[in-house]
């Protein structure tokens, strides 16, 4: 019995020093990029395929050109299952592993590591999630936030509504729900949908989902039955998503006026509705299919010699893509604060002005593969987000076309929102960090 | 051999009623307090003390909180972290309407107003016990939670339903806030539970801790030799849900650093918490420690120890593995030693004591 319990201490031993030391210094001539996964847990479903993109495209890189400009990606996956404990776990590793960026991917995970990363200096990109106000690049230097906001999102819905409804003064006395999951990720559109209720004349109706009711709203659309709104925003995410669908099937909710944020608009989501879901819509800002030349790369580099973690199948839908489009963003700000500092091996330092001076060109996209796939994004000094453009995407009953041109958010009205959100939050944690990081000119 | 108490001989009521009875255990818990003070701040990188070693303290209190009610005057909570919670928001409140006052003042005030809370849920238990007082206390847990989310005050009306943690001083050293270096945040949670377990050991062990094990052990004979129930139990509810409520308070400001705080204090935390005084050995102070290190640190460990040992393990299987791993752990720990590993240590011990020629 002695010696078994002497081994049993000595092997819990050896894993706690292990934890405590686990942060072997990254090689000299690669760049490590550690991304929050979460393969398991409520949110799976939509984490996956975002997270077999990602990957696949750095895999890609490093299969098909040696890495940026030579230097290989050490990409490594952190499992936080969407909690934000285990996420703070992952910031707290990629920072002893001196990541150059640090991709949260909830918005529990980038509310809790913003205040770090201003004092760690490590570069956050939540692509178009996270806090909105980390838009103003003067508060908030080290937070990237393109393509646009979730407050651009709430934007581009009242557009959409309006447009389908034959123009800005026909929202009068319209009803607009906001079907959303009840934590800071679903509650970010309420202030610009307020705020624009206000300005045209509509009416905002508010229906939270708790994320332990994700998969039981009933009760939920009772009230959308009895209110009747014109239309739905759907700022769902995980199991939430295809329940909705389903609901607003079961409910006999016109499926055409249930219009999802970018992040409810998985292939799975919709397939979930069966061929009734046809006609769903969700905002999206890459295109789906494999009907471009990065993506047939990724299948010719990566899937095809077995090196990929998705299905065959799921290459190319709508979700991988979105994956595809984040590492791409990765890559770039690689490559640009490689040519701005003239280093192979940057730091997370270099990244952030690589990062702050992205300019992705019509010409840069064509270049890479992706014409088509998304619009040009320029970040600058002050705008860390771009409020670039989105369309609305439809679902045909087997995938997700694109319906319409591509939009522009209401910049005017939801960038003085942003700038007095980032004073007030900067204020309100109290000797905030004053910018002290020059400006980088976009090229 | 060397943990034998032969010729330390008492001679005062005082020394024979000692909480460590035995000179080695008290030269041991000095190794142990030096090694928190000053061998893990000095020596301990930031991953170890912000991941490993704050979650453990963190855990350790609200454990032992949840011993007192659970495991000392034996009424069940699955509450635990909803009282958490109002701590985390009262010292969010407290310290946006009192930005001067010091942290760890609040922090502890906190406490009181999560301890008022408890005591109007623990009100049932006069009249309800066992899984009837269960349920009642996971109303607690449902209604708590649903005011984090659905009171815009509580969390000052921010647009996003987050707490943020401001940065506040103490001595002109930053203790809060993300400016905070990992060492001084650990310091602190460190101060505060190794004085609150001892608060708590020495009511366990007092007249006040006697009344909790009567009504524990039996709630009528408890009565009949004059203890009252109504006092003794809501007593309970009000210690229990102050060491929670400083823990929920602990975790916010010097373990999260802001988030989603709503979500944070779900009843999963609240089993996790119950997990951790079964495991670790319901009606003992140090099997709080023992099962707050088991559920919090193993799942670590796996995850980030394993690679770093040169195991390939990718993250989402270690998530799984660790499921199962603690789900199987905690069906053997209830076969094999209900009591949990607080009584292993005690056996342990007993065995130490007459090796190498046991009886």
């Amino acid at each position: 019995m002695k010696t078994q319990h002497l081994m049993k201490g000595a092997a819990l031993g050896a894993l706690l020093a292990a934890a405590g030391f686990a942060a072997p210094a990254a090689a000299q001539d690669s760049i490590y990029v550690s991304n929050n996964a979460y393969r398991t847990g409520p949110f799976a479903g939509s984490g996956i395929p975002i997270g077999d993109g990602m990957r696949d495209y750095m895999t890609m890189i490093n299969e098909r050109d040696g890495g940026v400009n030579g230097v290989k990606i050490v990409y490594e996956e952190c499992e936080t299952g969407y909690d934000t404990k285990k996420s703070i776990e992952c910031y707290e590793q990629a920072k002893a592993k001196n990541t150059v960026v640090y991709s949260p991917w909830s918005t529990g995970a980038t509310l809790a590591a913003i205040p770090r990363a201003h004092i760690d200096k490590i570069p956050i990109l939540s692509m178009a999630y996270g806090l909105s106000a980390s838009a103003d690049g003067t508060n908030f230097p080290w937070v990237f936030i393109p393509p646009f906001t979730y407050w651009d999102g709430a934007s581009l819905m009242v557009k959409h509504m309006a447009a389908e409804l034959g123009g800005m003064d026909k929202l009068k006395g319209k009803k607009l729900g906001l079907i959303h999951l009840d934590a800071p990720f679903g509650k970010e559109p309420i202030p610009v949908l307020e705020n624009l209720a206000k300005k045209y004349g509509f009416e905002v109706k508010l229906y939270p989902v708790a994320a332990a009711d994700m998969q039981n709203q009933g009760s939920l659309w009772l009230s959308i039955r009895r209110d009747r709104p014109d239309y739905l925003y759907n700022q769902g995410w995980g199991a939430m998503n295809p329940t909705a669908v389903k609901e607003a099937i079961k409910n006999n909710f016109p499926i055409n006026k249930l219009v999802g944020v970018w992040w409810a608009g998985g292939d799975d989501d919709a397939r979930a509705g069966g061929p009734e879901a046809k006609g769903y819509k969700s905002l999206n800002l890459n295109a789906a299919g494999t009907n471009f030349p990065v993506i047939q790369d990724i299948q010719k580099f990566v899937v095809e010699k077995g090196k990929s973690l998705a299905p065959k199948e799921k290459v190319g839908e709508n979700l991988y893509n979105r994956g595809v489009y984040n590492s791409m963003l990765l890559v770039e700000g690689i490559r640009n604060a490689q040519r701005i500092t003239g280093k192979k091996v940057i730091t997370g330092e270099d990244m952030r002005r690589g990062l702050e001076s992205l300019n992705i060109t019509e010409a840069r996209l064509k270049e890479i593969g992706m014409e088509g796939f998304a619009t040009p994004t320029t970040i600058s000094c002050t705008d860390h987000s771009g409020h670039s453009k989105a369309y609305v995407a439809e679902w045909d009953g087997t995938k997700w076309t694109k319906k319409g041109d591509w939009l522009e958010p209401m910049k005017e009205e939801v960038r003085p929102l942003i700038e007095a959100a980032a004073k007030d939050y900067t204020e309100k944690a109290g000797n905030w960090p004053k910018r002290t990081e020059s400006c980088e000119k976009s090229s | 051999m060397f943990y034998r108490e032969a010729g330390q001989f008492k001679s005062t009521y005082q020394a024979d009623m000692a909480v460590f009875p035995i000179r080695q255990d008290r030269i041991g818990l000095a190794i142990i307090l030096a090694i928190a003070f000053v061998v893990i701040p000095y020596f301990g990188d930031d991953f170890f003390i912000t991941s490993v070693m704050i979650p453990f303290l963190v855990f350790s209190l609200a454990a032992i909180g949840l011993n007192i009610l659970t495991g000392y005057t034996g009424l069940i909570s699955l509450g635990t972290a909803a009282f958490m919670g109002v701590g985390a928001y009262a010292c969010y409140k407290l310290t946006t309407m009192f930005p001067n006052v010091n942290i760890i003042v609040l922090i502890l005030a906190s406490g009181l107003f999560s301890a008022a809370i408890g005591v109007l849920f623990g009100l049932p238990s006069l009249r309800i016990k066992g899984f009837y007082l269960a349920v009642a206390t996971l109303a607690a847990q449902f209604f708590l939670q649903w005011a984090f989310v659905r009171v815009p005050w509580l969390f000052n009306y921010n647009a996003s339903g987050a707490i943020e943690v401001p940065q506040r001083l103490l001595f002109g050293i930053p203790v809060t806030g993300a400016s905070a270096a990992p060492e001084t945040r650990y310091f602190v949670c460190l101060v505060l539970v190794v004085g609150l377990t001892w608060f708590a050991s020495n009511l366990v062990h007092g007249k006040i801790g006697r009344s909790w094990m009567a009504v524990r052990d039996m709630d009528i004979a408890a009565e009949l030799m004059g203890i009252k129930l109504l006092n003794a139990k809501l007593l309970a509810f009000a210690v229990s849900s102050f060491y929670a409520g400083v823990a929920g308070a602990m975790m916010i400001f010097l373990w999260y650093g802001g988030g989603e705080a709503a979500d944070v204090f779900g009843i999963r935390l609240s089993f996790n918490i119950l997990f951790m005084v079964i495991i670790g050995g319901l009606g003992s102070l140090i099997g709080s420690f023992f099962g707050a290190a088991f559920l919090s640190i193993l799942p670590t460990a796996m995850k980030f120890g394993l690679p770093a040992l040169g195991v390939p393990m990718a993250g989402a299987t270690a998530e799984h593995v660790t499921f199962m791993l603690i789900g199987g752990l905690i069906i053997l720990f209830l076969i094999v030693e209900p009591h949990g590993l607080a009584r292993l240590w005690q056996i342990g011990k007993q065995k130490l004591r007459t090796w190498p020629f046991p009886y």
